[in-house]
């Protein structure tokens, strides 16, 4: 059997962003760049460097980012500002709450480092809860790609397709890079990229490729598992996540974040509204905080692999 | 002068009025800042009440939302909106929130704001979107002397004065009280003008209760200097009502229907 989709080799998502701000900022003068420190770290250095008029360094102040990227919205321009996401989301969330939310601006909120994908540098910099905490903000929205590919592509859909706060996650370590660039994203809409009629694996992030290997490996064992990108979790796409429930005895999530509050929640959410309701097994971090390690070990550890997905399906299937 | 001062008689009347109809609301530093608005509003600023989002107007952005009354009662003074809708303050369905919202649509609001220690940083926003426009109107921020124990006010102070913002002014509502008593007693922001200095502004003092005091500050601050300016001004908290001046306890309270007859009587 051909596999379902072939890496054209490893990329970090945060290479995806830092092409997709700067091929936005040569269509876009209306962007500016807001960078925090660390600018090359989280992809906002090409822009920085490309567009010096319209980057604006703010320092290790990113409570004031975000109240500064809202006084440029209000004045018509179209604000980026990143760090990594336990900075961007949860050192500023009173300020996203009130100047960015409730004023509903069009910004752009990166948030970098997501997940324990991010590796040695262990708890403090992994972003668990981001997801949980943005997508409750009214007027938010929330993206999470899962490719370097479709990062750049959100990056171009939060610039044309939204016209409130977006907050979009990304990673930092190499992924595979696998979608076809001409696959369209559109904000709002979850993506099929494996059909299957046995099993449901609902990811985001880096975790899609992870669940279409384990979709590989159970179509081994005739085992069709139908696989979903959701690469955004707010606004969830209801219609989509309906279907499944309607289709399959039980749908699996997963994702680099906890359990609670973030993807498994969010589609739970929308399968307990639905008729006929069926069990959602959520795989994610279990409540803990992350540690040092490399990506790979952290992600076996953490039981965030294709091997942990597959185990899932089959566990409901018996 | 006459007039201004008038201005701000008839601002505070409205205030009360307001507060008073509302039944909650914050009076103490809503009347202290009240020659402050006359004098911004009635002299200093540039804006077309008929066209709100006017490019060229400069914008105010009130950080210390709390003190919404006396935005709402000078914005209906200056024809920005009714001042019948003055009564309907804290009300459902009014577009005069209890803090600024803009999603209620009041023409004049530049910012929905209440969160103590954001409005500096929107302020410096704005600055650097003027900036980069080419643009050569003002941004004014009002915040009090309690809000600058919010850590991020001097996030954006360094910021503001490392991009050289010299087209923005902070006034400082610097009447020294907070809902928990004397602000030097609550946590101790002094000395202020040689933090904001050492901060890299410009620093001003003046009587913020004084409309001539006022009129030379402002005078003064629009001379450019290459840096963001900052106006200490001291101000009285319940001005103009003289049995709760200086009163800490009017910081978060309405007068009641007796106590609007008697503060009406004493504003004269």
């Amino acid at each position: 059997m051909e596999p379902f989709y072939s890496s054209r080799g490893f990329k970090a998502t945060k290479e995806g962003f830092a092409e997709g701000l700067e091929q936005m900022g040569i269509l876009y003068p209306k962007i500016v760049g807001l960078g925090a420190d660390i600018t090359a770290s989280v992809g906002m250095d090409r822009f920085a460097r490309s567009f010096p008029e319209r980057f604006f360094s703010l320092g290790i102040a990113e409570q004031n980012c975000i109240g500064v990227a809202a006084g440029l919205a209000l004045e018509g321009l179209l604000p980026v500002f990143s760090t990594y996401g336990v900075f961007s989301a949860l050192r500023t969330t009173d300020q996203i709450r009130i100047s960015l939310c409730y004023n509903n601006l069009h910004v752009i909120i990166g948030g970098a480092h997501a997940g324990i994908s991010v590796g040695p540098d262990g708890a403090t910099h992994q972003a668990l809860e981001d997801i949980a905490v943005m997508r409750v903000m009214p007027n938010m929205t929330v993206l999470s790609p899962c490719d370097a590919t479709q990062t750049a592509l959100a990056l171009k859909a939060a610039v044309e397709q939204c016209n409130g706060p977006v907050y979009l996650r990304y990673g930092r370590s190499p992924v595979p890079d696998f979608t076809p660039p001409d696959l369209a994203f559109r904000v709002g809409k979850g993506q099929i990229l494996h059909e299957g009629n046995d099993a449901c694996i609902l990811a985001t992030g880096h975790l899609v490729w992870e669940a279409l290997q384990a979709s590989y490996a159970l179509a081994q064992q005739n085992i069709a598992c139908r696989v979903v990108n959701l690469h955004t979790i707010k606004p969830i796409d209801t219609e989509l996540i309906a279907g499944c429930t309607a289709r399959f005895p039980f749908l699996v999530t997963a994702e680099e974040h906890q359990r609670s509050g973030g993807l498994g929640s969010a589609v739970a959410e929308v399968v307990t509204g639905c008729p006929n309701p069926v069990p959602v097994v959520r795989i994610g971090m279990e409540d803990r905080f992350g540690e040092s390690g490399s990506p790979e070990e952290l992600m076996e550890k953490y039981g965030l692999t294709a091997r942990h997905l597959i185990l899932a399906v089959r566990k409901m299937l018996r | 002068m006459e007039i201004l001062q008038q201005k701000a008689l008839d601002i505070r009347r409205d205030v009360l009025l307001s507060l008073s109809e509302a039944g909650s609301g914050h009076t103490g530093g809503s009347l202290g800042m009240a020659d402050v608005f006359a004098i911004l509003y009635f002299h200093q600023l540039k804006y077309k009440p008929t066209e709100p989002l006017w490019e060229g107007r400069d914008r105010l952005v009130l950080s210390i939302g709390h003190i919404a009354p006396v935005l709402y009662a000078t914005l209906a003074h200056a024809g920005f909106f009714p001042k019948e809708e003055l009564c309907t303050l804290r009300k459902l369905g009014s577009r005069l929130q209890g803090h600024p919202g803009r999603d209620h649509g009041l023409p004049g609001l530049e910012l929905s704001a209440g969160s103590l220690g954001q409005g500096l940083s929107v302020g410096v926003g704005m600055a650097l979107a003027a900036r980069l426009k080419n643009a050569n109107h003002k941004v004014v921020v009002i915040c009090g002397d309690g809000e600058l124990q919010e850590g991020s006010i001097w996030e954006a102070a360094m910021s503001a004065a490392h991009h050289r913002l010299d087209n923005l002014v902070v006034v400082v509502d610097r009447n020294g009280l907070q809902i928990d008593g004397k602000t030097v007693d609550v946590m101790n922001p002094e000395p202020l003008k040689e933090k904001w200095e050492a901060f890299g502004w410009r620093v001003m003092e003046t009587n913020g209760n004084s409309i001539p005091d006022l009129m030379n500050a402002f005078e003064a601050l629009w001379i450019p200097a290459g840096k963001p300016s900052c106006l200490l001004a001291r101000t009285t908290m319940g001005k103009g009502v003289a049995s709760i001046e200086g009163d800490y306890r009017w910081h978060g309270k309405a007068p009641d229907a007796q106590e609007l007859v008697s503060f009406l009587n004493q504003l004269q």
